[in-house]
């Protein structure tokens, strides 16, 4: 079933198909480049689109009609020539364009001229006390299960924490007829007065008054808690119950599944070990890549689109998918250029799709306690380092997360940082009394998933393999 | 802690879990099928023992580890089920060279 | 401002770190620099193997000296190092190169040289069950094994700087000279000036040498590593190959290290290195080859560090033989790690006493210029 890449070049390679990944793919086919688009992922879509040419929730009112437009951008990159492979995970490209890709539980190696990285982004982490408890799961899992399976919760369920994504997904879950028993709203009530200079933008743009509705849909249906200002999850070798504080009182409910969401944030994995110099976003509290207007990289020849490059939201991504692809295609085909799209519209179409997004972005600051845990809680789930871990090792001289790696392993797990990164270089600034720039993070490594010894084992490379193989 | 929507009408899919059956559907993933089966599908880890279940279904928490048809260690939230797969449990650090 | 010490040390590697913290023990005030953070690049990422085994002859005293401090590295430092001895093995895959491991053991007992041991199958099979049936015996080195290199190196900087060294991260030393008998040295805006300055730059150590009048044949290179998710115990010996390039090591947390000297491109002057992952494949394939139970295992992560290799593969170790108070310690061709320890000992007894019973004269700096100085 797994197929390997037709040909060792390309002119553009695209990483991720998600809906920047999808326009940015499709751009580049249209305009003639030899055009490859990996994803890891069974289908295209991406994580808002997610299953979308298979989900079995066929009633499109539950998804929404903001989900099924995906549907036409796979549409017209099945209607392009680009070559498109699935199950394929890369996990290595470097500043030469070299890219190691493992599909069907073999890797191949090709080469482009141009890559756009369209991976996307992955929740912040949220590290309360029983975060690893089996039941506690990321609410963006649970939009997964439903989006790709038709699942919903049905034990007793709490879901915690705050942003759009959170309501979008209580609503489709009880659209589909699933369970919640209460939200823990988290959002701080300080974030209301800081966001309301950003408002005006906000009310003209598309997320408002969708927004809104959803908010109301789900507020009619479920018992809706604001004010939360600590959270813990408890049992025993299994979630048994989510206590809280809301307005100074703490109260404790039986559960089965915790949700928990806090925004999302770039996925940095691949392109920091391609060593793309990427900065602290003091307003999204993550590491942001330092692009140009065309989501170029400080690495030439690789840009950046969609949430990887700053969280901006599925309609940014396509236009910055688009943007991306058009500077390839100026870049390696001017003439084919002139067909596409004006750069102006696209800049125009961009901070339409971006209006809103500081307002949101001040609303949803999540506040300090859930990004920096204390005490027993575990940082890295991998290794299982708890804060207490951190800081013990800071006091001992540990002045960074490479530093730390003399004392902990942390961030030295499967994971490779994705769910503790962020809360480290958080933690050790506030220890330290660092900004987090200044604190820095992991050095990032290929390759960004684990591959099997055999994987690489069977890789050719010497003069004697390859004849090897073709003598096979 | 999850139950299958009534308007799904993919055809079911046969795998087996530590030899017992599952039954699944086209189109699930590994994790997605072990969570909707209502079975204890949690693993151990291999730096604690610590039981755990899938946490992010996106890739990128490895909570989700399970040995697949005899190759250990694999994102089962990435892996969709096959007809007749042999999934296994992991407990603590994976045996090798199986 | 120019603040006036006992010596100069620049470079936070391993070999820098201990000299320093041996010029406190021997009651200097000593000044680190570094331009990165201690342990940043060899001594920090490297296998942290412990090895006296196959090692090139000039440099076995050394590596000698520095075992016995190895075995001792928790009352020098008041932490373990996660050093662990559990000798390391040299494997002949087949009949001509168990040969050519009789000759080195005989060369090495004549010398007056024992811990090298010749081993047959059956030793073999014992020290390292996992291996191929068909390798046919080896070498083995009963006092090596392995440390922690991050934790090894931090904990040498953390010792000296509770000795009274100063250490100076994040700023590289610049603009060297000799005036008035002291040796100087800019760090930012401050500057130290000390009449020993001992130059442990690793990678960068050459051109420091070479701008101070005494270039050397070092090239830079940047050997890779990668490591494997945590597998059950089967393995305590650190491994290396005989015809092979390949080393390997399993750790107490079940993680097993892969390397053997594949290189990766390096960007020296950006802190940076590009993996080959078509030779890193080429590692996988022999231990893939050699020990069928690492089949499955996953490589979780992969990196290299950059290092300093002289032409002779020998390090540069000793006095300037230009310069007075200028000492080179650099140029450990990837096997330094081991040598730290030991090094810096013998490096505070060459500055201080001006002299060493460890025998390191085949080391100096001064093989390289004997045709055009004298
Ligand atoms: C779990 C989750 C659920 C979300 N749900 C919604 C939603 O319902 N509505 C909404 O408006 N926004 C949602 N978002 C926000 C999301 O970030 C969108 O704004 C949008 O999906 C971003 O599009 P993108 O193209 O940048 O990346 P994504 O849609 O995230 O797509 C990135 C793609 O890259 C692939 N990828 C990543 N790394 C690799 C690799 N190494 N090799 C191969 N492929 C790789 C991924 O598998 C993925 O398919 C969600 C985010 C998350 C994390
Ligand atoms: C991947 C790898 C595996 C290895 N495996 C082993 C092994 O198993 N066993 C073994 O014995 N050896 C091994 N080695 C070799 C060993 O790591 C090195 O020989 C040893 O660490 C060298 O130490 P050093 O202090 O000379 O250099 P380094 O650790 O490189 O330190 C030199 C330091 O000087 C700093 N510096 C440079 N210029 C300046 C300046 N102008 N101002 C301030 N600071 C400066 C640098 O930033 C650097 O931190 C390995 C090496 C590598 C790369
Ligand atoms: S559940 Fe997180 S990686 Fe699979």
């Amino acid at each position: 079933m797994s197929v390997a890449p037709k040909r060792e070049d390309y002119d553009v390679v695209v990483i991720g198909a998600g809906p920047a990944g999808l326009a940015a793919a499709a751009t580049s086919a249209e305009a003639g480049l030899s055009t490859l688009l990996l994803d890891e992922n069974a289908g295209p879509g991406g994580q808002v689109f997610r299953a979308i040419s298979s989900t079995p929730v066929t009633d499109r009112s539950q998804l929404g009609a903001d989900y099924w437009v995906g549907a036409e951008l796979v549409q017209s990159l099945r209607a392009s020539t680009a070559e498109v492979i699935h199950r394929a995970t890369v996990w290595s490209l470097d500043r030469n364009l070299d890219i190691a890709v493992s599909i069907g539980g073999a890797s191949a190696f090709v080469k482009a001229k141009r890559v756009i990285l369209a991976t996307g982004a992955l929740e912040r982490p949220f590290a309360i006390p029983g975060w690893t408890l089996p039941g506690v799961m990321t609410a963006g899992a649970a939009q997964t299960m439903l989006k790709s399976s038709g699942l919903v919760p049905d034990g007793r369920t709490a879901i915690a924490g705050q942003g759009p994504l959170l309501w979008l997904l209580a609503a489709q879950i009880l659209r589909l007829g699933g369970r919640i028993d209460r939200i823990l709203d988290t959002t701080e009530r300080g974030n209301y007065l800081a966001a309301l200079p950003h408002a005006f933008a906000f009310l003209t743009s598309p997320y408002f008054t969708k927004g809104l509705s959803m908010m109301r849909e789900v507020k009619a249906k479920v018992e809706v808690v604001s004010g939360v200002t600590e959270l813990a999850a408890a049992g025993e070798g299994q979630l048994a119950g989510v206590s809280y504080v809301a307005g100074g009182k703490r109260e404790t409910i039986a559960v089965d599944l915790l949700l928990l969401h806090q925004g999302v944030v770039p996925n940095v994995n691949l392109a920091m070990s391609a060593g793309i110099e990427h900065r602290w976003d003091d307003l999204q509290l993550c590491w942001s890549p330092v692009l140009d207007a065309n989501g170029s990289s400080s690495v030439a020849g690789i840009a950046i689109a969609g949430d990887g490059a700053g969280i901006g939201g599925a309609n940014a991504a396509v236009v910055r998918g688009r943007i991306a692809a058009r500077a390839a295609v100026e870049a390696l085909a001017p003439a084919a250029a002139a067909k596409l799209p004006a750069l102006a519209t696209l800049r125009r179409d961009l901070a339409k799709a971006e209006r809103g997004r500081v307002f949101l972005d001040t609303l949803f600051r999540p506040a300090p306690q859930f990004r920096i845990p204390s005490g027993d809680t575990i940082v890295c789930r991998c290794e299982e380092v708890t804060a207490n871990d951190v800081l013990e090792s800071v006091a001992i001289g540990a002045t960074g997360p490479n530093q730390l790696k003399a004392y902990r392993r942390t961030g030295m797990g499967p994971c490779q940082g994705r769910l503790c990164g962020l809360t480290v270089t958080e933690l050790m600034a506030q220890a330290r009394g660092k900004t987090p720039q200044e604190i820095g993070y992991y050095r990032l490594r290929a390759p960004v998933k684990p591959i099997t010894l055999a994987e690489l084992a069977a890789v050719p490379k010497t003069e004697e393999d390859v004849k090897a193989v073709v003598r096979g | 802690m999850f139950r299958r929507s009534e308007q799904d009408k993919r055809p079911p899919v046969q795998i087996f879990v530590d030899g017992v059956v599952v039954a699944a559907r086209e189109g699930d993933t590994v994790s997605a099928a072990l969570l909707a089966s209502g079975q204890d599908a949690r693993r151990s880890t291999a730096v604690s023992g610590a039981p755990r279940l899938p946490y992010c279904m996106m890739g990128v928490c490895f909570d989700c580890l399970v040995t697949i048809d005899g190759v250990g260690n694999r994102q089962g939230c990435l892996v969709p089920v096959a007809e007749g797969m042999q999934i296994e449990i992991q407990k603590g650090k994976r045996e090798i060279g199986r | 401002m120019t603040t006036n010490v006992d010596a100069i040390v620049i470079g936070g590697g391993i070999h820098g770190c201990s000299t320093t913290l041996h010029l406190c023990l021997a009651g200097l005030k000593p000044v680190l620099i570094e331009k990165d953070y201690a342990g940043r690049h060899a001594s920090g990422v490297n296998a942290g193997g412990v090895r006296q085994l196959a090692r090139h002859i000039p440099e076995i005293p050394l590596s000698i000296r520095s075992m016995g401090i190895w075995e001792k590295i928790n009352d020098l430092l008041d932490d373990d190092c996660s050093f662990e001895s559990h000798g390391q093995v040299l494997v002949a895959e087949n009949e001509e190169e168990l040969a050519v491991c009789r000759a080195r053991v005989a060369e090495l007992n004549a010398l007056g040289f024992t811990h090298e041991e010749l081993i047959d199958a059956s030793e073999l099979r014992r020290l390292v069950p996992a291996v191929a049936e068909t390798c046919p015996g080896g070498v083995v080195s009963r006092r090596d094994g392995a440390a922690n290199p991050a934790q090894t190196t931090t904990a040498f900087r953390r010792k000296a700087e509770q000795l009274g060294a100063t250490v100076r991260e994040g700023v590289a030393a610049g603009n060297i000279r000799y005036s008035d008998g002291l040796w100087h040295v800019d760090v930012g805006s401050d500057s130290y000036a000390a009449p020993v300055l001992v130059n442990a730059a690793g990678a960068w150590a050459g051109k420091i040498a070479a701008a101070l009048g005494e270039p050397v044949p070092v090239e830079t290179v940047a050997p890779m590593l990668m490591i494997t998710s945590r597998v059950p115990h089967f393995i305590d010996p650190v491994v290396i190959l005989r015809g092979r390039k390949l080393s390997f090591k399993q750790f107490k947390n079940g993680t097993v290290l892969i390397g053997g000297g594949h290189l990766a491109t390096s960007y020296q002057d950006r802190n940076e290195t590009v993996l080959d992952w078509k030779s890193l494949a080429i590692s996988a394939r022999t231990v893939f080859e050699l020990f069928p139970v690492m089949r499955g295992a996953t490589i979780v992560r992969a990196w290299a560090g950059i290092e300093a290799k002289m032409k002779d593969d020998i390090p540069v170790f000793g006095p300037s033989s230009r310069h007075k108070g200028l000492y080179h310690q650099f140029g450990f061709s990837l096997h330094g790690f081991q040598l730290g320890p030991g090094a810096g000992a013998v490096m505070a007894e060459l500055i201080v006493n001006g002299g060493t019973q460890t025998r390191i004269s085949d080391l100096g700096i001064e093989r390289f210029h004997r045709s055009a100085a004298r």
